[in-house]
């Protein structure tokens, strides 16, 4: 006999009757799973956040130069003829970069600094204000680079020591947010032969190979690697989904960590109803005796109080799912404004998990107090008062 | 009232060792006893009692307190076992059954009647008698025999709603017999029932008894007043743990 209808009702009726004791003892486990469940929400929408984003990137392919100690050698116009070969039609950006000093007006600094064939751009970063540079003139600026020198469309930004290039601003980027490879924000971008006249041509720093069928990425990369590589390591191919899945894989441990935090709020609801079974077991010892007098079994004594403990928990848990359904939903749509996080499956799994735990938490809470009450003497129980 | 029925059962020469060919002992002790190890040194409740009782007998145990007749009781009941001797219930001897066996048999063939009614507070007077059918069969009731019985003991209509504190003494004790009966038990079991009653309601109560017993129930009942006492066919007193 699994589920018993009487001892069901014996065990509700005990709850009606410590209304306010059960009760708090529910709040505990309400707090606890709201902790759980909504940290796993955010945790998730955090996630999911993030590599929506991320996966902007993730059709790109960047190869390096394979270095060997010493030699920083970029990759020649030769190795650039030959990836652009073995990328076939998909869009192949070669990118120098470095960094310099910088001086706007009274204040100086370091940044990054890009040069690119100004025709490429456009595939790399969008410009929010003024035009794209054109020719050898001119330089695109990172939006978090332009605030911090305050700097705007024809402003004028000497690069190296005094007595540097000067370089006009043309036009300010829009924010890009962090994708693998590079970073914008902070950078200033001018044209390859700029950046070569400045720094001399040692090559490009990396090429971004964009592929435009995501499924192609890697026969695209083997390609690559085939003609480059086949004889000695020269490049190095840079697939952005790995880099994407160790981001996720780290906020999924962030995201952990801070439900096991949360956890702790659900071992003290535990506790709080492992302290209300104990009670409940000690105020009805007399009714256990009776019980055991009139033939019932421990077994079944056992259930009428893993009833109430599952009682409990399932009625806070059901109230703390609720809860934490309605903080999810204020809690995402505050701090990414896009609800299709909240409504994710792997989202809303969180909900039933939480409750599910918080139950079970309540279940095994319950067991001491259970066996113990079913270990009472007969004899002994029904003398008590 | 019982007088007849005492006649009837007059042979009963009452014994110990239950010899008797001529009935069927339902209750049968032999050389009973029943030790509780304690740090100060052993304490003997019971040391080797005899006796038989045939079905369809009331027997009183007197004695006085700490004379071991709640301790016979309660073996007799299947709340505890003997340390040594032999008592059969219904035939079956207890001493070696499981915790499991013997809370079936308290269930089947045994009805106690307690002196503090002992019902379950959270249950109402129907639930209470209901109760050991639905430990038995598994499901609750629809023969309507919870009704049926709690008529027999003079409660009915809305009355068998109530919850316990909600009912008077009398009207609980008549639940508890009526759950007493609930399994149909060879035995009922009666540990001074009417000990918490005004004297009134107490021999209401015996009454009852009584009428259960000319229907052929067998009753044991424990008191220490000579006057319920005289309602048994026999009495067995007890004292120092012994049949006195």
């Amino acid at each position: 006999m699994i589920f018993s209808r009487i001892l069901f009702d014996l065990a509700k009726r005990n709850v009606r009757l410590h209304f306010l004791r059960s009760l708090l003892a529910a709040v505990g486990i309400v707090i606890g799973v709201l902790a759980i469940t909504a940290m796993g929400m955010m945790g998730s929408s955090l996630q999911l956040a993030v590599s929506s984003q991320l996966s902007e990137g993730a059709n790109t392919l960047v190869i390096y130069p394979y270095t060997t100690s010493g030699s920083d050698e970029g990759i020649t116009e030769r190795q650039l003829r030959d990836i652009k070969l073995s990328a076939g039609t998909n869009p192949v950006i070669p990118i120098m970069s470095g960094s310099d000093r910088i001086a706007v007006g009274s204040k100086n600094g370091y940044a990054g600094i890009y040069g690119l064939d100004p025709g490429d751009v456009g595939d790399i970063a969008e410009v929010d204000k003024g035009v794209s540079i054109r020719g050898g003139e001119g330089a695109l600026v990172g939006p978090a680079l332009a605030e911090e020198y305050d700097m705007r469309v024809g402003s004028r930004i000497t690069l190296g020591l005094d007595g540097g290039r000067s370089i006009r601003v043309v036009g300010i980027l829009k924010e890009s947010g962090f994708s693998g490879t590079m970073m914008t924000d902070n950078a200033i971008i001018v044209s390859e032969s700029a950046f070569t006249s400045m720094y001399g041509d040692e090559g490009y720093s990396m090429v971004e190979v964009i592929v435009e069928d995501i499924s192609a990425i890697d026969r695209v990369k083997e390609n690559i690697e085939n003609k480059m590589n086949r004889r000695e390591e020269t490049v190095t191919v840079w697939d952005s989904r790995a880099f994407l899945d160790m981001i996720s894989e780290t906020l999924g441990s962030i995201s952990l960590f801070v439900m096991a935090i949360g956890g702790i709020s659900l071992i003290v609801a535990a506790v709080s109803i492992f302290n209300v079974m104990l009670m409940s077991v000690s105020e009805r010892i007399k009714e256990i005796g009776i019980l055991r007098s009139i033939g019932v079994q421990k077994h079944e004594i056992s259930l009428i109080f893993l009833y109430e403990a599952v009682i409990l928990g399932f009625a806070g848990s059901l109230v703390g799912a609720l809860v934490s359904l309605i903080g999810g939903y204020a809690l995402v749509s505050f701090m990414f404004h896009d609800m299709s996080l909240f409504f994710a499956p792997q989202t809303l799994m969180y909900v039933p998990a939480g409750m599910g735990i918080g139950i079970a938490v309540c279940l095994l809470s319950g067991v001491y107090p259970a066996l113990r009450a079913a270990r009472l003497n007969p004899i002994e129980a029904l003398g008590a008062e | 009232m019982n007088r007849q029925a005492s006649q009837a059962r007059s042979w009963h020469p009452g014994t110990p060792g239950g010899n008797n060919r001529m009935g069927t002992p339902v209750i049968e002790l032999e050389e009973v006893r029943k030790v509780y190890p304690r740090l100060a040194g052993d304490v003997v409740a019971l040391n080797g009692v005899s006796f038989a009782i045939e079905e369809g007998e009331f027997v009183a145990i007197m004695g006085a307190s700490g004379s071991g007749k709640s301790t016979l009781l309660n073996q007799i009941g299947c709340l505890d076992v003997p340390t040594s001797g032999r008592l059969l219930i219904d035939g079956r001897d207890i001493r070696n059954m499981s915790d499991f066996d013997l809370t079936n048999l308290r269930r089947d063939a045994i009805g106690f009647i307690f002196q503090k009614f002992n019902l379950i507070p959270l249950l109402t007077a129907y639930e209470n008698v209901e109760l050991p059918l639905i430990m038995k069969k598994g499901q609750r009731d629809v023969s309507g025999r919870p009704i049926d019985l709690l008529r027999q003991v003079g409660l009915e209509g809305e009355m068998i709603t109530h919850t316990p504190p909600e009912l008077s003494g009398g009207q609980q004790q008549r639940v508890a017999i009526a759950r007493a009966l609930a399994n149909d038990p060879k035995i009922l079991l009666a540990d001074e029932p009417t000990g918490n009653l005004d004297s009134k309601t107490g021999t209401q109560i015996m009454d009852l008894l009584a009428n259960l017993h000319e229907e052929g129930r067998t009753i044991v009942m424990v008191t220490h007043d000579r006057k319920t006492a005289a309602y048994a066919d026999r009495v067995i007193t007890i004292s120092d743990g012994r049949i006195a």
